[in-house]
């Protein structure tokens, strides 16, 4: 399984498929990869995006719009894998699109196209059974978010019932950057070490090399989404693989 | 997800056969579980019950009238219709049922600030009403399709003090402003309450929100059995999320002789995007998630969630109330749909026959309560939950009726 985080902190990217197309998407990936990213987390574009915000939630309608479907997002996991075998590959999507597939057929479908893990933004643990019986079936990791208002008692299912790495929030809220980490984050990581010794990857409001270390002093990995899914709006599709990897370099402080 | 699987390791409850559940971000779980520890509470004190059933009655103006509309019955030839009246009541629909319940609640829970999401905006001046009564801080968000439809009601909800922001995104309708609340709620999930307004959303709103408004069939019921002497034949309500008809609904569903009859909006035609019509055959509505819940979802092949269209801002909803579901699939209750003609003549013709303007969406129960009371006998007894009063959809109806000019020519009532 090529979820793993050797040079702390680790960088998770998150990159809506589709926006500004799906070849780009592969593109940016690649290139996020190449420049230090250690998991993709590709995410499947929805119509109601309701824990997303204004950045992700625009790059999901245009994509949306564009007609971007599951099978083609499962179509871009595949060519990132024969790509770079060594990465870590997430799906992230919101239920329904997953629903309407069904579930066992994207379960399984994601296993053949060599992902590693699944992360269903609006999945809890409490209603996972199918899921997590699916996950397991085709050796695939589950990947539940925690969040500062998640108590001790949900913070134990969520580090029992996940696999690869725990997707800590670091604030309430929805996505999108911030000028810095929130307070919230620290102590939410230090709850969860208790029930979990998996890695633990720490999101929403992660934008520059100064927040990515600021993660590192306390978690094992960043994720940054808004602000890559934000460059990629501006920068356009020529030019935005080169783009993002040169932020994620700088992530790294190359 | 055919039928749900829980995890079995953990504990889940809201369940309605295989519909309901929660599907949300993580953030709000503690938030839910909160809701349904205090509502317990809530349910089990009589101490709230008694000052809900104190404002329905002093300030709401329960019960609401069980009306025979005598001369809409007669001319139709069939059976005797009745009319449960909540368009009656404050603010003019049911709505202030649950605003007035979850009020309450949000007090009793120490929230200060108040959240909600309205379509046709009887749930946003419900909710900001609830909110002036209380003393309590108030945001109401809604789409800018259905601010520009629904005027009156976006000045009456300032009047009263509420916060209105309008909601472009998607189609800029009920969908879009429950997506925006949800992020309001994601974000200052511990100072607010989110009062939802229709039997939909995750665990527990679609019981609670169902229990505010089971008044309605408890009342109706007991009007039949002293007023009338029996039972209804059939009860007809029209379903958006669907709060009025479940609470219409609820009471009577062991009466397995009162068949319970469900009207979408069939807006003006069946392709998708066309409507809002979850359970008809052709419509492209299937079992999904969406916005905290499994229900019935317009939905494309791929499982993004489609725009709708009505005439009645209250029925523009992509998604429907899971215990609908569940009384859909169990074939307890039927649900038809009506288009916005049918509506719009259905308004017409009760104003005309009985002086009673209803909502948009009532009109649509009202449509479909017509066609059925013509098929019946005379000795048949059908009940129409008139879930709110037109005053609000005056400009949608001069606009769509010609009201214009002189209107005593009735050739516009059609059906009647």
């Amino acid at each position: 399984m090529p979820i793993a985080f050797e040079t702390k902190p680790g960088i998770v990217a998150y990159l809506t498929a589709g926006d500004p197309d799906l070849a780009t998407t592969r593109d940016i990936a690649l290139a996020a990869i190449d420049n230090g990213a250690d998991v993709i987390e590709l995410g499947v574009p929805f119509s109601d995006p309701l824990a997303d915000g204004p950045v992700i939630q625009r790059a999901s309608e245009r994509a949306v719009a564009r007609g971007t479907r599951l099978t083609d997002v499962l179509g871009i996991a595949a060519e990132l894998r024969k790509a770079r075998p060594a990465c870590g590959l997430v799906l992230f999507s919101y239920l329904n699109p997953v629903v309407r597939m069904g579930m066992k057929e994207f379960c399984t479908k994601a296993a053949e196209v060599g992902a590693d893990g699944v992360l269903l933004t609006d999945m809890i643990v409490e209603e996972a059974g199918e899921y997590l019986a699916e996950m397991s079936a085709n050796e695939l990791a589950p990947v539940f978010l925690a969040a500062p208002t998640s108590p001790d008692a949900r913070l134990k299912a969520i580090g029992e019932n996940s696999k690869g790495f725990v997707y800590a929030i670091s604030r309430v809220g929805i996505t999108g950057t911030r000028d810095t980490v929130a307070s919230d984050a620290p102590g939410l990581v230090e709850r969860l070490r208790k029930f979990t010794t998996l890695p633990i990857a720490v999101g929403f409001g992660i934008s520059n090399a100064a927040h990515v270390k600021a993660v590192g002093e306390f978690a094992d990995a960043a994720v940054i989404g808004s602000a890559l899914v934000a460059l990629i709006e501006k920068t356009g599709p020529t030019d935005a693989a080169t783009a993002v990897g040169s932020f994620i370099a700088g992530l790294r402080g190359r | 997800m055919a039928t749900a699987v829980e995890n079995p390791a953990v504990q889940v409850a809201g369940r309605f056969g295989a519909y309901g559940g929660r599907y949300v971000p993580e953030t709000l779980m503690a938030a839910l579980e909160e809701l349904e520890a205090a509502y317990a509470v809530a349910q089990d004190d009589p101490a709230f019950h008694a000052e809900l059933d104190g404002l329905l009655h002093h300030y709401c103006g329960r019960p609401t009238p069980l009306y025979f509309a005598k001369r809409m019955s007669e001319q139709l030839g069939g059976a005797k219709i009745y009319l449960k009246r909540e368009d009656l009541l404050h603010t003019g629909a049911h709505k202030i049922n649950n605003a007035l319940g979850q009020g309450l609640l949000a007090r009793r829970m120490g929230k200060q600030r108040i959240i909600a999401e309205t379509g046709a905006g009887q749930h946003g001046v419900a909710t900001a009403t609830v909110c002036a009564l209380l003393g309590l801080e108030c945001v109401i968000y809604m789409g800018e399709e259905d601010m520009r439809r629904q005027e009156l009601n976006v000045y009456r909800m300032r009047l009263l003090g509420a916060d209105v922001r309008g909601v472009a995104s998607g189609s800029a309708t009920l969908k879009d402003a429950i997506n925006e609340a949800m992020r309001d709620w994601v974000t200052n999930v511990r100072t607010t309450y989110y009062v939802l307004g229709s039997a939909l959303g995750a665990h527990p709103y679609p019981t609670m929100v169902r229990n505010f408004h089971r008044v309605i069939s408890i009342e109706a019921r007991k009007q039949f059995l002293e007023e009338v002497g029996r039972l209804p034949d059939a009860v007809v309500a029209c379903v958006g999320g669907g709060s009025n008809a479940i609470g219409a609904f609820y009471e009577f569903i062991p009466d397995a002789s009162v068949k319970l009859v469900g009207v979408e909006a069939g807006g003006r035609g069946t392709a998708l995007g066309e409507h809002a019509a979850r359970f008809q055959k052709t419509g492209g509505g299937l079992p999904g998630v969406l916005q905290g819940t499994y229900s019935y979802v317009l939905q494309n092949d791929y499982g993004q969630v489609a725009t709708t269209h009505s005439v009645s801002a209250g029925l523009d909803y992509a998604s429907v109330g899971p215990e609908h579901a569940m009384l859909h699939d169990s074939g307890r209750a039927e649900y038809v749909s009506c288009s916005d003609e049918e509506a719009l003549k259905a308004t017409v013709a009760l104003s005309r026959t009985e002086g009673i303007v209803p909502a948009l969406e009532s009109a649509h129960a009202v449509a479909e309560g017509m066609r059925m009371a013509a098929r019946m006998g005379k000795d048949q007894i059908l009940m129409i939950n008139l879930s709110g009063r037109g005053d609000k959809d005056m400009g949608i109806m001069a606009r769509e009726l010609n009201l214009q000019g002189a209107t005593k020519d009735s050739t516009i009532a059609g059906g009647l």
